[in-house]
């Protein structure tokens, strides 16, 4: 009985006793990613592409001579919490600027804060509206989902396919690719004729697919989903032996698509970042070194494979650092104006240049076309 | 309420000392008004009021919940579906339909209400745990309806909520909204309190000790297990819309399955049909997880570990535990 007391007030204590701890000549970078829950797959790469590139950056002498300290808090994919620990970050730790919020329900929970803090702040979550309208402090490093759907689009309509039918998940990323997906249909010439969905945990899509299949004039399906559904959805699909082109939206790149899917993924296109290619990657090629070198670091220090979720972090950390450089201190509004300005700044997700309304900075170039073959990511372009 | 008569095991145990129990009331929630309104002197900063806040908001439905459980011995799995429909339910009718804050949460409030009447009417009527059944179903339903209905809710990715208008004033900053759910949690107590001690709350209690012998004495139980759990579902959403115009952006996180766990947890951890042991729970599950940000992975171990303890060395939990132990010492 007497140490679950001594254990009550040493954790009551705890808090302004951890927060105490800081050092006041370092500078700061604080972080809010989801190491666990629903989205952990995202915040664990993140954390740890962080965590290797600041320690090297301070190894290396720091940054305008300073130290840099990094605080992580893990929101467990929830935006409640995220919020509050981006007051923590605000009010207590006094970081110097942001990154994260992996989710995009994370990231829009946190806008408001550092709108009002002026924070600069780097979110590494996917959906437009985070960028869209303009927030003066937020910049983000992926591309967005409609992107992803415009670059499916273009290379629908070079190969004349005009009516396609959408599968998506019903999660947070399956919907955001639908709705973009819809809202950027038209301008390409493409009609969704058919809108399906399939729920994130289900174990068989040969009901949606037979709908499809049983519609002549669908031309193409597009498939807007995480994890294992879209994989189901490739060997429902050669099942039920269908023939039409096969597109998947950039949720899938990684090799466990390829895996889960079998011989069915052979034949599937979708756009993904240039890390995933890197070997395939002319040497001429403005992102060459950078994901070439990223992926050797990252696959050295966690003995585990990259994702284009990581390399964002990379990006972000990477934007941030060029900024103070660039301003000479770092006081927030200079950085601010100075990320802002980034030009020409190869990172993972490709070349960024940003603008006053333009707090993203990537074009549809940086997403690579790729085309499943012989169980390996090959380049359609 | 006519039909009712007080059970007499009830008054038997609690009637023993009524004077010295009355004036301990009275210190207990002076010294509560004392610190919460000497709190805001020493908290450092935003982020100590933001920690406070939620603390406070928790500690409401927890009161809440208890009435529910403590009280009644009905549990609830899906009481964070009612601070869903709170907190939507706002957001909703503020943003789409510009009705007033006040207003959108009254009606969000009274919606979740007629919800848990319309359930509980139904479900109440049977005997055993069929309330936590029915709840669990209807929190997830509740659950993937936010989700799912995108064009309403934002879907997974949420949707912003107005700042708070009251007769014209704008409540915005962690300090004004401080004392707007001091306040509020200073009366929840009180009512709390007199409702458990009330000719109600004795026959609440008499439910909880055997319903049979209830109903044998003349209480109608299940109107009276209806009546508190539609009090509990209401106050729950109301705090669901408050808390989502104070955070100013929601996720259907928070009216995930997971949520209602971690209401139950505070009520349990902190003391079955104990007010205080609510407000403890709701601060002690509030503040873990800030305290044990800086361990990152053994986060969940600590705490679970600390759930486990209680739950072995203090099966009644936290507070009625030691406010038991520290009477035995003073005799």
């Amino acid at each position: 009985m007497d140490y679950m007391r001594k254990l009550l007030a040493a954790a009551v204590i705890a808090v302004p006793a951890v927060s105490g701890a800081a050092y006041a000549q370092n500078v700061k970078i604080g972080s809010v990613l989801s190491l666990t829950g629903p989205a952990s797959f995202l915040g664990d790469p993140e954390v740890k592409t962080l965590q290797l590139y600041i320690d090297r950056i301070n190894k290396a002498g720091g940054l305008l001579g300073k130290k840099i300290e990094f605080i992580n808090y893990d929101d467990a994919s929830d935006a409640a919490k995220a919020n509050a620990f981006t007051k923590r970050l605000i009010d207590d730790d006094k970081v110097d600027v942001i990154i994260g919020g992996s989710t995009t329900g994370s990231t829009m929970s946190m806008v408001p804060l550092v709108e009002k803090a002026e924070m600069p702040f780097i979110s590494l979550a996917g959906a437009v509206v985070i960028i869209e309208p303009v927030k003066k402090w937020v910049f983000k490093t992926p591309h967005t989902d409609r992107m992803a759907a415009e670059k499916i689009f273009i290379d629908m309509k070079k190969r004349g396919l005009t009516k396609i039918a959408l599968i998506s998940e019903s999660s947070g990323f399956g919907q955001s690719g639908r709705k973009e997906s819809i809202a950027a249909a038209p301008k390409y010439g493409i009609e969704i004729i058919m809108d399906e969905t399939y729920a994130l945990k289900d174990t068989d899509m040969t009901p949606q697919l037979t709908k499809v299949k049983n519609n002549p004039a669908v031309q193409a399906i597009l498939v807007f989903g995480l994890g294992q559904g879209p994989a189901i959805v490739n060997k429902n699909y050669a099942q039920l032996g269908m023939k039409v082109p096969n597109y998947h939206g950039p949720g899938v790149c990684a090799k466990e698509f390829i895996a889960l899917s079998g011989d069915a993924a052979n034949g599937v296109r979708l756009p993904c970042a240039a890390l995933l290619v890197a070997d395939n990657l002319p040497a001429n090629d403005p992102q060459k070194k950078v994901v070439t070198e990223y992926i050797k670091s990252y696959t050295e220090a966690n003995k585990a494979d990259v994702s284009t979720f990581g390399g964002c972090a990379l990006d972000g950390l990477m934007i941030w650092v060029e900024a103070v450089k660039r301003a000479g201190s770092f006081d927030k509004a200079k950085v601010r104006d100075e990320i802002e300005k980034t030009k020409n700044l190869a990172g993972t997700a490709g070349v960024v240049n940003m603008s006053a309304n333009d707090h993203l900075g990537l074009d549809l170039s940086a997403f690579r076309l790729l085309e499943i073959k012989k169980g390996n990511w090959t380049l359609t372009e | 309420m006519s039909t009712m008569t007080s059970p007499p095991a009830v008054t038997s145990r609690q009637g023993s000392a009524p004077k010295s129990w009355m004036s301990s009331r009275f210190t207990a929630i002076a010294i509560l008004i004392a610190v919460l309104a000497l709190l805001p002197l020493v908290l450092p900063n935003a982020f100590y009021f933001d920690l406070v806040i939620r603390i406070m908001i928790n500690a409401v439905i927890a009161i809440a919940l208890n009435l529910l459980i403590g009280y009644t011995g009905q549990i609830s799995l899906g009481h964070a579906g009612f601070f869903g429909i709170g907190a939507y339910g706002s957001a909703i009718l503020t943003a789409r339909y510009n009705m007033p804050p006040l207003l959108s949460l009254a009606i969000a409030t009274l919606a979740a209400a007629a919800l848990a009447w319309l359930v509980a009417g139904a479900i109440l009527r049977l005997k055993g745990h069929y309330l936590a059944m029915a709840t669990l179903g209807l929190g997830i339903i509740i659950s993937i309806i936010l989700n799912n209905e995108a064009a309403w809710t934002g879907g997974p990715d949420g949707m912003s909520v107005d700042t708070f208008r009251m007769f014209g004033l704008r409540l915005a900053g962690e300090q004004s909204w401080y004392w707007m759910f001091a306040g509020l949690l200073v009366a929840s107590i009180v009512l709390a309190q007199n409702l458990v001690d009330s000719p109600a709350g004795r026959a609440l209690q008499a439910l909880h000790g055997s319903e049979v012998a209830a109903s044998v004495v003349g209480i109608d139980t299940a109107a009276f297990k209806t009546r508190v759990f539609v009090v509990s579902a209401g106050t729950t959403a109301a705090m669901g819309g408050l808390a989502a115009f104070y955070m100013g952006f929601i996720t259907p996180n928070l009216a995930a399955f997971q949520h209602s766990i971690e209401l139950m947890t505070m009520v349990v951890v902190g003391g079955m049909a104990s007010v205080y042991g609510s407000v403890f729970g709701a601060a002690l599950l509030s503040l873990l997880p800030q305290a044990l940000a800086r361990v990152e992975g053994w986060e969940t171990v600590i705490f679970g570990f600390i759930l486990v303890g209680t739950m072995i060395f203090m099966p009644r939990g936290i507070v009625p535990s030691i406010a038991a132990l520290l009477r035995k010492k003073d005799a």
